[in-house]
């Protein structure tokens, strides 16, 4: 059965680190099915949000084995339930005068933006969860979908607590 | 140059690094006393580690040396080549860490690795860029499959060449991050002292593992500060060495109740130090005890105990205890394909107690009932005192407990004990070499093997009575492990008579360390078991493809090319032969006699000779062959006989 996970991983910003966590998970036969990484509250640490795919082995072995980089200093899993957890995608939709309001109502329903205009397309930027991201492609796409880029998922825990608060 | 450190009087840089001066320091030896010992001043006629050095002065080099020298590091195995050779020129005066010039950076490796599986303590190993470094990459992925405290430090270009396809530019970061436990490129000169006390702790921590350091040429150059000691910065890296005490309890628990236990010790436990506390264990127990190949010696052959090794070359006794137990006791071991065989009728009955340093081997290939984490001298002190104060009756009730079960492992022990025939050729019997170097030898001895059939019966037929032993490749299998483990070995243990038990196959791969042992004064002795093939192959060959000897014949029998005996000569050692039974034990005790350089002995041996048992790659290890076409039948109650079954 396969399941997708999301893991959050504090690591230390270190060069290479993010070769080590990839590699780690080519060589081992995990799937990647995004990984997204930035600066946190604290400097000198990135975090990862990374989703994988597991089939016929547990996340254990994936989070154990992860947890062996020496760089690696904390892994999370977050549960939808109890998670937020967004993706960021920008599509450019082709849109002259004669659908231009349309796509807007699109764009307004979904509470997405634009970012960009010109008299043949527009550039929408919109943040939310796989399925809003999927529903407002389908409902853009008979206009026209010239491109497309989507970042990988990021993901807080709900509530007020941290994860980096007890990694020291 | 403000911080090279004069000589004592009558010394000259190079004199000092005279095999005689420089005996490795014992471990024990650590100074301690000297808290306020300074580089910068002259040192007394015995050096004196390093403790304490305020900041002083000191070139990316001179740093990285005085680094070695406070960390404890008394040897590197190495070879010089540009990028490093900045280096190469404070280690000149080091008159604390011995260099021994190796002929090949694969040696310089697998002498690391061979001194720090016999004495316990890091083993180092220095290369220069690119090709320098790749040749490391075996003997890394060597220590890393079998947990090995070794730090390899390597020259990289300068870094305003890194990434430009400079000459003798490698990425061996990048190379080896999958083979090393950890490894950096050091980028700022005050970062060396940090990078090597990383390197040393993260290697000998834990699960111990390979750590490599990579130094730029120009960071070498640099003018930098140096200070000892320094603070080390890993908050990613905290390796669990304490057991839960509750999973302790469950473990002693499932003991308690159980009929049919087995001890399955591995390497782990020789790492952790912990063959005093696993004889405690086995007595309180009462349960028999299975070494894997990485175990040899932490628990004693004599032992009325130990089943011997289990596994695809394993004892009959060991293997089928491991298929009809109740309840395995795993400790600082890994469930590898080659103990395990088929891993769906692996121990079909057993519930299992995995005891490991690391976590990601718990569950990895079989579900643990109770999983441990910790450090295995830490589990088994535990769990030894958890039974002791176990309400089920005690030792003597679990010894009693166990008494049917001892009379069917008595059983198989005693109907497929180890065994071999003589050749119907006449030609002398390669397991009969093995066994009277160890019977001459004696359990005092080191001994490593390259890795083949002679390996395995080196594993059979040597008695190991004592950890640290029995050196071997088990988990990569890099044949030419033998002479340079033995050599680093032999440095580390030098009042040790240190045998490398080889192939004529794998000692074609790294004979040439030999000069290196002449030059160096390093007198291992070497038992080349020559049987002009590769013999494991040939094996397989003989068994799975209808005989079709596919380019395994290696010439050393047919054509004598090499000649050993001329080819050891050549390198500075003494050859010598053997062709027949009778000249055996005059022959080990010639090179028995001979301390003073080097013995190579060529054991011309038949080529037919087989290593069994053996369970068929891909098979259940209730398919175990005791020997060709004879398979002992577990399932029979009365089992202890053998039935023919075709092959």
């Amino acid at each position: 059965m396969t399941t997708t996970h999301t893991l959050s991983v504090l690591v230390e910003d270190k060069p290479g680190v993010l070769a080590r966590i990839s590699g780690l998970f080519s060589r081992r036969g995990y799937n990647i099915q995004s990984l997204a990484v930035g600066p946190t509250e604290e400097e000198g640490i990135s975090r990862m949000t990374i989703c994988v795919t597991v089939d016929d082995f547990p996340l254990e072995q994936v989070t154990k084995q992860l947890n062996k980089l020496v760089h690696v200093i904390k892994i999370v899993e977050l549960e939808p339930a109890t998670s937020v957890q967004r993706e960021l995608v920008m599509m450019k939709i082709r849109a002259d005068a004669s659908v231009r309001s349309e796509v807007l109502e699109v764009v307004q329903m979904f509470r997405a933006k634009v970012v960009d205009v010109s008299p043949e397309a527009v550039t929408v930027e919109a943040t939310g969860t796989e399925d809003k991201l999927s529903a407002l492609r389908r409902m853009l796409e008979p206009y026209g979908l010239r491109e497309i880029v989507q970042s990988g998922m990021v993901a807080l825990a709900r509530g007020p607590r941290s994860i980096a608060a007890h990694h020291r | 140059m403000t911080t090279a450190r004069p000589a004592p009087p009558g010394t000259t840089g190079p004199a000092a690094h005279g095999a005689e001066t420089r005996r490795p320091t014992p471990r024990t030896g650590a100074p301690t006393e000297q808290q306020d010992t300074n580089l910068q001043a002259p040192v007394q006629q015995d050096a004196i580690r390093p403790t304490h050095v305020d900041p002083s002065p000191a070139t990316g080099a001179q740093s990285l040396v005085r680094s070695l020298e406070a960390v404890g590091c008394d040897v590197v195995f190495g070879i010089p080549g540009g990028a490093i050779l900045p280096a190469y020129d404070p280690l000149f005066d080091s008159r604390l860490v011995r260099h021994i010039l190796v002929r090949h950076e694969q040696g310089a490796g697998h002498a690391a690795t061979g001194y720090a599986q016999a004495t316990g303590r890091v083993g180092v190993c220095i290369a220069t860029s690119g090709p320098g470094a790749t040749n490391l990459v075996t003997p890394l992925a060597d220590a890393m499959l079998d947990s090995v405290p070794v730090v390899a430090i390597t020259g990289q270009v300068g870094r305003k060449l890194i990434g430009t396809d400079a000459f003798q530019e490698a990425d061996i970061c990048g190379i080896t991050m999958p083979i090393t436990k950890h490894n950096m490129l050091v980028t700022d000169p005050a970062d060396i002292p940090r990078a090597i006390a990383e390197a040393f702790h993260i290697a000998a921590s834990g699960r111990p593992g390979p750590v490599l350091v990579d130094l730029p040429k120009d960071v070498l150059q640099a003018q930098t500060t140096f200070s000892w000691p320094v603070e080390t910065r890993l908050p990613g890296y905290r390796p669990t060495t304490r057991p839960h005490s509750k999973q302790i309890r469950e473990a002693a628990r499932l003991i308690g109740e159980a009929r049919r236990p087995v001890l399955y010790v591995g390497g782990g436990v020789i790492k952790a130090e912990a063959s005093t506390e696993l004889l405690d264990l086995a007595d309180e127990t009462g349960a028999p005890v299975v070494t894997t190949l990485m175990a040899r010696g932490v628990f004693p052959d004599g032992h009325r105990q130990n089943l011997g090794m289990p596994g695809m070359h394993g004892t009959v006794a060991a293997v089928a205890a491991m298929q009809k137990a109740d309840l395995l006791i795993a400790l600082g071991t890994r469930f590898d394909d080659r103990v395990t065989g088929d891993l769906s009728t692996f121990a079909p009955e057993a519930k299992v107690v995995h005891a490991d340093v690391d976590p990601a081997e718990i569950g990895k290939n079989r579900v643990a009932d109770v999983p441990i984490v910790g450090d295995a001298r830490e589990v088994i002190t535990e769990l030894t005192a958890a039974l002791r104060a176990a309400a089920d009756g005690g030792r003597d009730a679990r010894t009693e407990k166990l008494r049917p079960w001892w009379e069917q492992l008595e059983r198989w022990r005693e109907t497929f004990p180890l065994g071999y025939d003589d050749p119907a050729d006449g030609t002398l019997s390669p397991e009969y070499v093995i066994e009277r170097i160890g019977a001459i030898a004696g359990p005092d001895a080191i001994y490593s093997a390259g890795v083949g059939q002679h390996q395995m019966w080196a594993a059979q037929f040597i008695r190991y009575e004592k950890p640290r032993t029995w050196l071997n490749s088990g988990g990569a299998g890099t044949m030419g492990y033998g002479v340079p483990a033995a050599m680093g070995a032999k440095v580390g243990m030098p009042d040790t008579t240190v045998w490398c038990i080889d192939g004529d196959g794998c000692f074609q791969m790294t004979n040439q360390e030999l000069a290196t042992c002449a030059i160096e004064g390093i007198p291992i002795k070497v038992a080349v078991i020559n049987n002009g093939n590769l013999g494991m192959v040939r094996q397989w060959q003989t068994l799975f493809y209808e005989e079709r000897y596919s380019n395994t014949e290696l010439g050393t029998h047919k054509h004598r090319v090499p000649d050993f005996v001329l080819l050891a000569q050549a390198l500075g050692c003494e050859g010598l032969r053997c062709e027949s039974k009778d000249d055996v034990d005059r022959v080990i005790g010639e090179a028995m006699a001979i301390d003073d350089r080097p013995v190579v002995i060529d054991f011309t041996v038949g080529a037919d000779a087989q290593v069994w048992p053996m369970v068929a790659a891909g098979t259940g290890n209730d398919q175990i062959m005791a020997a060709r076409d004879i398979r002992p039948l577990f399932d029979d109650p009365e089992a202890g006989g053998a039935d023919e079954v075709p092959a």
